[in-house]
């Protein structure tokens, strides 16, 4: 799977947790908290939304480096080749 | 025969429109059945009904605004024989009391109504502009996107609400409605209710850590955030308080056997429901966060249930991981209580005979003054913070 690919699920699981903001038009390496005014249920859900369609291990104290798409994708892709 | 009446979903709903039946005349129904979908400020309602027996009649057509109280439908009670159609023209007898009686009702499972748009368009449409132009009615069919790859974005329907000068909202939540639903609560609110205030600084270190281990060794799915340890500790501790717990109605409070938590829900773009968890007191951590996560999926997306709205017997506001120390809340009423909770953060705290960091939280109580007193208020509080300090027992 492809970084582009990666970043385009991420910004798309953030979309169906959130439908009513547009992950993909802000700022790749902004707090999406912050950007899409998301609280603590929305970023858990964007969590098992991420791990159960990837399949990946995301524990509770790697949550801070998931919190931009960039950082998302960086995370995940790496997850993903290792 | 009785009559399934409009139901009144909050302090200040004065009707609702019934924008569709879900059961026809002639179907069975039993308690608990969503029967209609009402649109009111907070957006479209599902309308449960609590008794069982067989829709005989329907009396009011989709698109009617209906006041609260109304008959919608005629329902013939389980073994009621069918009657003659002559006999229907008697007038209904009035009754008082126009909600139904709040009861744990079943939970059906929640279905879709929208009218999904094609592939081919849901495809090349933003969510956000999915659901603005769902809430306000917009077809995407007609819309010429001006987004990536022509795709249409918020813009794009907003452009087309201005042109046809905004039709009345079908679905979902209108924020100006909204807003409206607010500012009628919280004034009668201010009005009536000679509210006091207190507030608690409470040291929960060692209940995040034990948050903390426990989501340690859980996937995601299963994990919990702070907010049900919250619902769950105010649940506890009210069954010793009953007199933070129910509705100040004619003039004189009653307090409820049950424990409903009216849940305060922020809408994003402004506006907030506080829809209610039933029975808190008796839910397991795990049941809360599972119906937190409902809720507030349901509320975001405008699609919550009569009972949820009528019957909350307390309100929790919580500010979550992004906010400030400390709220002083509105009641809302007929309820007599709202517990605050702010942002738990890393503050200089003496614990023995020394200064270090702890996290702390700041607890608040506003409570109607002609329910219960200070001096109740405060134990009330500090019981509150006492369980929440020892996380097992929750």
């Amino acid at each position: 799977m492809s970084k582009d690919d990666i970043r385009r699920i991420v910004i798309e699981e953030i979309a169906n947790i959130a439908p009513d903001t547009e992950p993909g038009a802000i700022d790749p390496g902004s707090d999406i908290r912050e950007a899409l005014d998301l609280d603590s249920m929305d970023v858990l859900n964007i969590i098992i939304a991420l791990h159960t369609r990837l399949r990946v291990d995301i524990p509770e104290a790697d949550y801070p480096l998931l919190l931009t798409i960039a950082g998302a994708t960086d995370y995940l892709a790496a997850k993903l080749a290792g | 025969m009785s009559e399934f009446r409009m139901p009144s979903l909050g302090a200040d709903m004065e009707d609702g429109v019934l924008v569709e039946w879900l059961k026809q005349a002639g179907e069975a129904v039993s308690r608990g059945d969503i029967i209609a979908v009402v649109e009111t400020q907070k957006g479209a309602i599902e309308i449960e009904i609590f008794e069982a027996g067989t829709i005989e009649r329907l009396l009011v057509d989709p698109g009617t605004r209906v006041p609260v109280g109304a008959p919608l439908a005629l329902v013939r009670g389980a073994g009621e024989p069918a009657r003659p159609a002559v006999a229907e023209a008697t007038p209904p007898m009035p009754k008082s009391e126009p909600a139904p009686a709040p009861a744990a009702p079943s939970r059906p499972v929640a279905r879709p109504i929208e009218a999904r748009p094609s592939e081919a368009t849901r495809d090349r449409t933003s969510p956000a502009a999915r659901q603005l132009a769902a809430v306000r009615g917009i077809a995407l069919a007609g819309l010429v996107g001006t987004g990536p790859g022509g795709a249409i974005v918020r813009a794009d329907v907003e452009r087309a609400l201005a042109k046809t000068g905004a039709p009345t909202p079908r679905r979902g939540i209108d924020p100006g409605e909204m807003r409206k639903a607010i500012a009628a609560a919280m004034a009668r609110s201010n009005r009536e209710i000679p509210h006091y205030y207190l507030t608690h600084q409470v040291d929960v270190t060692a209940t995040l850590a034990w948050l903390e281990a426990l989501n340690a060794g859980r996937q995601p799915p299963e994990r919990l955030l702070l907010a049900p340890l919250l619902l769950k500790a105010v649940a506890l501790t009210l069954r010793d308080f009953p007199e933070f717990n129910g509705h100040f109605v004619e003039n004189a409070f009653r307090p409820s056997a049950e424990i409903h938590i009216g849940t305060a829900i922020a809408i994003r773009g402004g506006g907030l429901v506080a829809p209610a968890i039933h029975d808190a007191n008796i839910k397991h951590l795990d049941e809360l966060m599972a119906a937190l996560r409902d809720l507030v999926a349901r509320t975001r997306a405008g699609r919550l249930r009569s009972s949820e709205l009528f019957d909350p017997t307390v309100t929790v506001s919580s500010l979550g991981d992004r906010g400030v120390d400390g709220l002083l809340g509105v009641i809302y009423p007929p309820q007599v209580a709202l517990v605050g909770f702010g942002t738990p953060a890393s503050r200089p705290w003496v614990v023995g005979d020394r200064i270090g960091p702890r996290m702390v939280m700041t607890a608040s109580l506003a409570a109607d003054h002609r329910a219960s007193d200070g001096h109740r208020g405060a134990l009330f509080l500090l019981a509150v913070a006492r369980r929440l300090q020892e996380p097992e027992g929750l």
